[in-house]
């Protein structure tokens, strides 16, 4: 038992997501992940269970703890009611508090995934908030998306939405005093200083590369170069 | 197996669900894409059923997505959820309901999390009154607005305009249902029908005179994923899996679907406008898309709203060759109109310009 298993232990994810795994591979089968990623839940939540602090340094810095995409199907499946895709969200934090995340191009993205959610939560009061969901970004969104763009006070208004109103309804103006609220929050809870330690890494990652902030934002939310692909 | 014993395995995925009450909480990502949703489910449940549906103003987000994208932590997410909790309370109610299924499935998970580790609620509890100076309640009841409209749906009939029938021949209209993850499957106990026979839409299907598909892959994922939808290079794994649905449901001709997740529409309606703009490839009838659909939206064209008060405008994929098949009357000269007819343009057309 080592000193990574142990800090691991100490979330409630694991205390609740892993209690006696079998290794029968079930929650694998069900996984969209493993589908598509070179992914297998089963060998991770063994890798814990081993309780090797080395081999779990090197779960910390890989790639795989980041392929999951956290929709539990796993949880429902296991016949011992484990939860590997909670003990993944176990590894992710502590990933991050290590500085370990940088190691990896999936855990990179996480620069640009707390620039984005974490200013969406403390600006607007919502995850996903119109003014910041950009076409450019999600082209994908498409042409429906890029005439809302054009229009948003319009339609919003037309749809029955109050954007950025006071009172009650869809997308108000979150009060201020609710939004100092939820800083507030930010602050005792971990949250501010998980984007630091975040941003901090992350800064000394992009100048390793020769990259602006700019830059490795970029390339940390639109490039891929490793093959993660199962096929 | 004897009768007794079948009922009483059935009755573990049964939920009783309070008939009225409710402090209404938003969902970011419906605000954001189906934001008429929001308003029409208010203004049946108010307005149509007479129920009380509360609603204030400082209440926010749950950090629900931030949270699955390993953003925040834990106990952050934790501490902005009680002070929902404590929202509902100060305003004096007990049932708790939102709109979000990711909502859902976290508040699930922190209850269930203070029920076994009370210590931990108890640092919540300090948390709210060091950030919000709020007093730490828990709801009695804890609902999706799913379960509302479901718990409604015989209500909803009796006052239906349209029924989920093709008019001309008096089928029913197939129709997928699509669960997302969050309501049931990691506590099943808390969905109706739980995990393995989830009947919350399909309630509202049958009770309004469609038919419900059943396909191979009806319960997997549509693909969100959080962080593997919202960096741009991860993509591929939420589009990999709505094509393996769609493949799937394709030979059994749906005529629409409905979800109950403010998420997975969007992903169901937007990466079906991909795949036609990648292949070539639409899965509907004569080149159109299947048209995708918020229960909130269901229950509207049922009861007769106008779709485009409904905001099925904003989809993607054309919704008219359903309205056509319901016999569901609708302007098209107002499809793209602001308030007062205001002209707002149109869209682009996509490639494959029937979708």
């Amino acid at each position: 038992m080592g000193k990574l298993y142990d800090r691991l232990t100490q979330d409630y994810r694991v205390k609740e997501g892993l209690k006696a795994c079998i290794n029968c591979g079930t929650c694998t089968a069900i996984c969209p992940a493993a589908e598509f990623y070179k992914y297998d839940p089963r060998k991770i939540v063994d890798i814990v269970q081993s309780k090797n602090d080395e081999e779990i340094e090197k779960l910390l810095k890989s790639e795989t703890i980041w392929y999951c995409g956290e929709c539990m199907s796993c949880m429902t499946r296991c016949p011992r009611k484990n939860a590997p895709g909670m003990v993944i969200m176990a590894l992710r934090s502590l990933s991050i508090d290590m500085g370990y995340f940088v190691e990896s191009e999936k855990g990179r993205q996480q620069y640009a995934l707390n620039k984005i959610l974490c200013s969406n939560i403390l600006n607007y009061g919502y995850c996903v908030y119109p003014r910041t969901f950009a076409s450019k970004m999600h082209p994908e969104a498409g042409k429906i998306w890029e005439w809302e763009e054009k229009h948003f006070e319009d339609i919003y208004g037309r749809l029955g939405a109050n954007l950025d109103g006071e009172g009650c309804g869809a997308l108000r103006k979150i009060p201020r005093e609710d939004l100092d609220e939820l800083k507030r929050i930010f602050d005792i809870t971990g949250a501010t200083k998980r984007t630091e330690v975040i941003n901090e890494a992350s800064k000394k990652k992009a100048a390793e590369l020769g990259l602006t902030e700019e830059e490795y934002f970029t390339k940390v939310f639109e490039e891929t170069e490793k093959d993660h692909l199962n096929r | 197996m004897i009768y007794e014993g079948k009922q009483k395995i059935w009755s573990e995925y049964q939920k009783e669900i309070p008939e009225d009450h409710y402090f209404y909480v938003r969902s970011c990502i419906r605000q954001s894409f189906f934001p008429a949703s929001e308003k029409v489910f208010l203004d049946i449940t108010r307005n149509r059923l007479h129920k009380d549906f509360f609603e204030t103003e400082h209440h926010t987000t749950c950090g629900g997505i931030a949270y699955h994208s390993d953003a925040i932590p834990q106990e952050t997410s934790m501490t902005i959820i009680a002070r929902q909790f404590a929202l509902m309370h100060k305003y004096g109610y007990e049932n708790y309901v939102c709109s979000c299924i990711t909502s859902f499935g976290l508040y699930t998970e922190t209850l269930e999390t203070w029920r076994e580790f009370p210590e931990l609620e108890e640092k919540i509890k300090e948390n709210l009154w060091e950030s919000c100076k709020l007093e730490f309640a828990k709801p009695k009841y804890l609902a999706h607005a799913s379960d509302l409209i479901y718990k409604y749906r015989n209500l909803i009939a009796s006052q239906a305009k349209f029924k989920l029938i093709e008019k001309k021949s008096g089928r029913p209209l197939r129709v997928v249902e699509h669960i997302g993850c969050h309501y049931a499957k990691m506590f099943p106990s808390r969905g109706v029908g739980g995990a393995e026979y989830p009947y919350v839409l399909a309630g509202m299907i049958e009770a309004w005179g469609g038919e419900v598909i059943d396909y191979p892959e009806r319960r997997h994922c549509c693909g969100f994923g959080f962080r593997q939808y919202l960096i741009k290079s991860n993509r591929g794994y939420s589009l990999s899996n709505t094509h393996k649905k769609f493949e799937s449901m394709e030979p059994f001709k749906p005529d629409m679907i409905i979800t109950n997740c403010p998420g997975c529409p969007y992903f169901l309606d937007r990466w079906q406008y991909v795949i036609s703009e990648m292949e070539g490839k639409t899965y509907g009838e004569n080149g159109h898309g299947i048209p995708v659909f918020t229960y909130e939206e269901v229950a509207g064209l049922v009861m007769g709203y106008d779709p485009w008060d409904l905001g099925l405008q904003v989809h993607q994929v054309g919704v008219e060759p359903l309205l056509d098949k319901m016999g569901i009357p609708y302007d098209p000269e107002k499809k793209y109109k602001g308030i007062n007819n205001k002209d707002l343009g149109r869209p682009e057309l996509p490639t494959c310009a029937c979708l």
